[in-house]
């Protein structure tokens, strides 16, 4: 077992499920990161084009904001690059938008909302992705 | 105004508890996926502390009238599993596999200023386009 980041992780993980019960009592949405992006790439006016555009710079801005207070860089070891990294983001973008989310929405927020659908989601794309990297990790390499 | 001053801090406190919890990291990532190599067990205590807050809080919030900023809640309302959640699901479980990268992490790692992170988020942008032009077909 690699050395896990406890502090880190249950610090981290609090203040994402802090600012997705932030999310839902004020403005009554959903914290589903594919979706909010899905609603600015569209530039959805209809639904909520400002709030999605803030909360998408504010992921950035919070990213910036830890450089900042810890005056280090953002801990980032990529592990697939060129052609593999482009048909990842492809498969993660066709995957959330058809099966109406990801980590968070289905995760974080469907799960706390007893949905069959996201508990359903995440245990096929939680079982989906250790059996990739096990194909990848275990057998091809 | 008040509701994308609230979307920006509860994005600011999000990205930051990526940074933080490392998920923004892709090896802390695959290290918990690689349950039969060295796993990591990081990524079940982020969703675990995450779960934590969400599954006590979402019921009594939803309980309330209506959200401060808003007059109505918007939640999903579809109950049912069919195809385009599952295949949606078994793509993504694939790409994710493959990064190590989801959408929040990919977004908020495009503060690194790695041209990879970016790459990732275009493919992810045309991704979503194409499941866009999909769901269409299927529904």
């Amino acid at each position: 077992m690699i050395e896990p980041n406890v502090a880190g992780g249950l610090i981290g993980g609090s203040l994402i499920g802090i600012a997705s019960l932030m999310m839902l009592l004020l403005l009554g949405r959903i914290t589903g990161i594919s979706g909010i992006l899905t609603g600015v790439i569209t530039w959805n006016k209809a639904d909520g084009l400002p709030w999605r555009a803030a909360f998408i710079g504010g992921l950035i801005l919070g990213a910036i904001l830890y450089q900042v207070v810890f005056g280090r860089p953002l801990p980032i070891q990529m592990q697939a690059s060129g052609p593999l990294l482009m048909v990842a983001g492809l498969l993660v973008g066709i995957g959330t938008r058809l099966g109406s989310g990801c980590t968070s929405g289905h995760g974080v927020c469907g799960i706390a909302r007893r949905s069959p659908r996201s508990i359903a989601s995440t245990a096929t794309f939680m079982g989906v992705a250790i059996a990739t990297v096990y194909v990848t990790r275990h057998l091809v390499s | 105004m008040k509701t994308t001053i609230a979307a920006l801090l509860s994005g600011i406190i999000f990205g930051l508890g990526l940074a933080i919890s490392e998920m923004i990291n892709p090896a802390r990532v695959l290290g918990f996926l690689d349950v039969t190599g060295q796993w990591d067990i990081t990524l079940l205590l982020v969703m675990g502390s995450a779960l934590l807050f969400t599954l006590i809080g979402f019921p009594l919030i939803t309980r309330k009238a209506h959200p401060i900023l808003a007059e109505k809640f918007t939640l999903p309302s579809k109950t049912s599993l069919d195809m385009p959640l599952l295949s949606g699901a078994v793509l993504f479980g694939i790409g994710w596999g493959l990064a190590g990268l989801c959408p929040g992490p990919a977004i908020a790692g495009l503060a690194s200023a790695d041209p990879s992170i970016a790459l990732f988020v275009a493919a992810m942008i045309a991704g979503q386009f194409i499941g866009i032009r999909l769901e269409r077909k299927l529904t």
